[in-house]
């Protein structure tokens, strides 16, 4: 399989914090990957590692045969790399449609930005119907999928994913990872990050468990849900 | 009656160039969120510019006026690339002091270079003045261009922000930064662009200040300055229509001040109508209240 993201020997650092140690991971083109593990694991800061957010001490990142482990975070956009933040990090005071359009910053064809923002309201109603609300008033579910649909306003070819269902209702949870797989069906390729690892598995086609900064487990997501480690520790309920 | 409109309509000329030079502050704070105390020395490198190239090498005004606009805007740029750029990310309080250190400079570089006295700067508005009320109310030319510009510059400054994907990626990073950064937007270059703008405003607000009160000197930008800082405040910091609102009420208090109550004490009701508004309404007029999300 090609290779679209690879990550080796990665270490950061906060301050005297050793946060990431030695982690090396690969997404395939076309795949969902997902990395799960507790508060703390060092998930987020694998993500915001990727995309330029954090500096790393040591190793590289790889993106479609490119070594960007330097780039600075906003030139990645316009490589294909969408992020969505933990949290969402929606501009609360701008409008769904100003924050839509600001997904779509680093493009300039503006009939293909169009055509992107039908699909974006096609695929969310509910962002149709409040495109000129100020995205601050929206319900914690509805700024999740302005999240995705901002970073997908990007055209990626790549999207990064920090935990898309913290905070919110169990229906909301069933449709934003219903819209994940979507995304995925649609040729995007899906890097998750979860605290929710048994909807994370159950979509993804492969796994890391990561452990205070390191990965201790990796393989098929079908197999690790009945890894009886992963079992006891991640997917009691 | 008619001196009551002559203060009022001069105090709306005084506090369109408090507004004008307020939008630099409030924009600033707003985007890189630090108190640009140097700004209103800008104001001062304007007013020498247009002075230097009108008076001394007799170029004309409108010539001057794009001058001084051109060597502001890149003195804003360069003071932030050396003096502020660096400090990202330190604490508030080492850029505060680094952005008075900067104020400081340019004052004494300014008094090195052109001397303790003060000049006498000539208008740069050939508009003759028009009178209402047969003549009881003379309105000269200075104040009505330095209302107009304000006018125009408040117009401009919306549309541009509102309209123009660089005026959306300013308020981007002025809400996040880390999340325009994931939009691709260069927050660095934003932030030049926004210190350009400011600066820019800040060099037409030196050539309305000195036609309207010709007089310059090294620190004739200081006392503008603050009060512009207090209309920022006043108005809710980082809010552009706060900034304008904040400039015109202010120039408008003073004038009154100046006029009813006592010349010598119109800067001290000013400050304290800052106090009185800040214990009111702790976010300013047009402040938005920020919510602090755990």
């Amino acid at each position: 399989m090609e290779k679209i993201l690879e990550v080796e020997e990665l270490n950061v650092f906060y301050g005297v914090i050793h946060a990431i140690k030695d982690l090396s991971f690969y997404v395939g083109k076309g795949e969902i990957v997902t990395l799960i593990g507790a508060n703390g694991a060092g998930k987020t800061t694998t993500l915001q590692t990727v995309t330029g957010l954090i500096p790393a001490k040591s190793g590289s990142v790889k993106y479609d045969g490119k070594n960007i482990t330097k780039v600075p975070g906003h030139k990645l956009v316009s490589e294909g790399i969408a992020h969505v933040p933990e949290g969402r990090r929606i501009f609360a005071d701008l409008t769904v449609y100003q924050n839509l359009m600001l997904g779509a910053y680093t493009r300039k064809d503006k009939n293909e930005i169009a055509a992107n923002l039908e699909m974006i309201y096609k695929r969310f109603p509910r962002l149709a119907e409040r495109k000129e609300q100020r995205a601050g008033t929206l319900s914690g579910g509805e700024q999740q999928m302005l999240a995705m649909g901002r970073a997908l306003m990007s055209n990626p070819k790549m999207i990064l994913l920090d935990e898309p269902s913290m905070g919110l209702s169990p229906i909301y949870v069933n449709e934003i990872f219903d819209i994940i797989k979507k995304i995925n069906e649609d040729g995007v390729t899906v890097l998750l990050v979860e605290q929710n690892a048994n909807k994370a598995l159950s979509i993804a086609d492969r796994a890391y468990v990561l452990e205070t900064g390191k990965i201790v487990l990796e393989g098929k997501a079908s197999e690790l849900m009945e890894n009886p480690q992963v079992k006891a520790a991640y997917l009691s309920e | 009656m008619a001196s009551f409109f002559s203060y009022l309509i001069n105090g709306i000329s005084l506090g369109s160039i408090y507004a004008i030079i307020a939008l630099g502050y409030t924009m600033v704070y707003g985007i890189a969120k630090m108190l640009n105390f140097a700004h209103g020395d800008i104001i001062m490198v304007g007013g020498f510019t247009v002075f230097i190239a009108c008076s001394q090498m007799g170029l004309p005004p409108m010539v001057g006026v794009l001058l001084s606009v051109v060597v502001c805007t890149l003195l804003g740029v360069t003071i932030e690339r050396i003096a502020y750029k660096p400090l990202r990310g330190a604490s508030p309080l080492s850029v505060l002091i680094t952005a008075i250190g900067v104020s400081y400079f340019l004052q004494n570089a300014a008094l090195i270079i052109f001397g303790a006295d003060t000049k006498s700067f000539r208008s740069v508005i050939n508009i003759p003045p028009v009178s209402f009320m047969n003549g009881q109310v003379n309105i000269s030319g200075e104040t009505m261009v330095t209302i107009a510009a304000c006018i125009v510059i408040m117009i401009t400054l919306t549309l541009f922000i509102n309209k123009t994907k660089a005026g959306q990626a300013m308020l981007a990073v002025s809400e996040d930064k880390g999340a325009a950064t994931l939009m691709g937007i260069n927050v660095n270059k934003t932030i030049a662009v926004t210190f350009a703008i400011g600066s820019a405003l800040a060099a037409i607000a030196g050539v309305l200040l000195c036609s309207a009160y010709p007089v310059l000197s090294s620190t004739t930008g200081a006392m503008p300055g603050i009060k512009a800082f207090v209309a920022a405040v006043f108005g809710g910091i980082g809010s552009i229509p706060g900034a304008m609102i904040g400039g015109i009420l202010l120039g408008v208090i003073e004038n009154f001040a100046k006029a009813y109550i006592s010349s010598q004490l119109s800067d001290a009701i000013v400050f304290g109508v800052l106090i009185l508004v800040l214990l009111i309404k702790p976010t300013g007029i047009m402040g938005k209240v920020i919510q602090e999300k755990v």
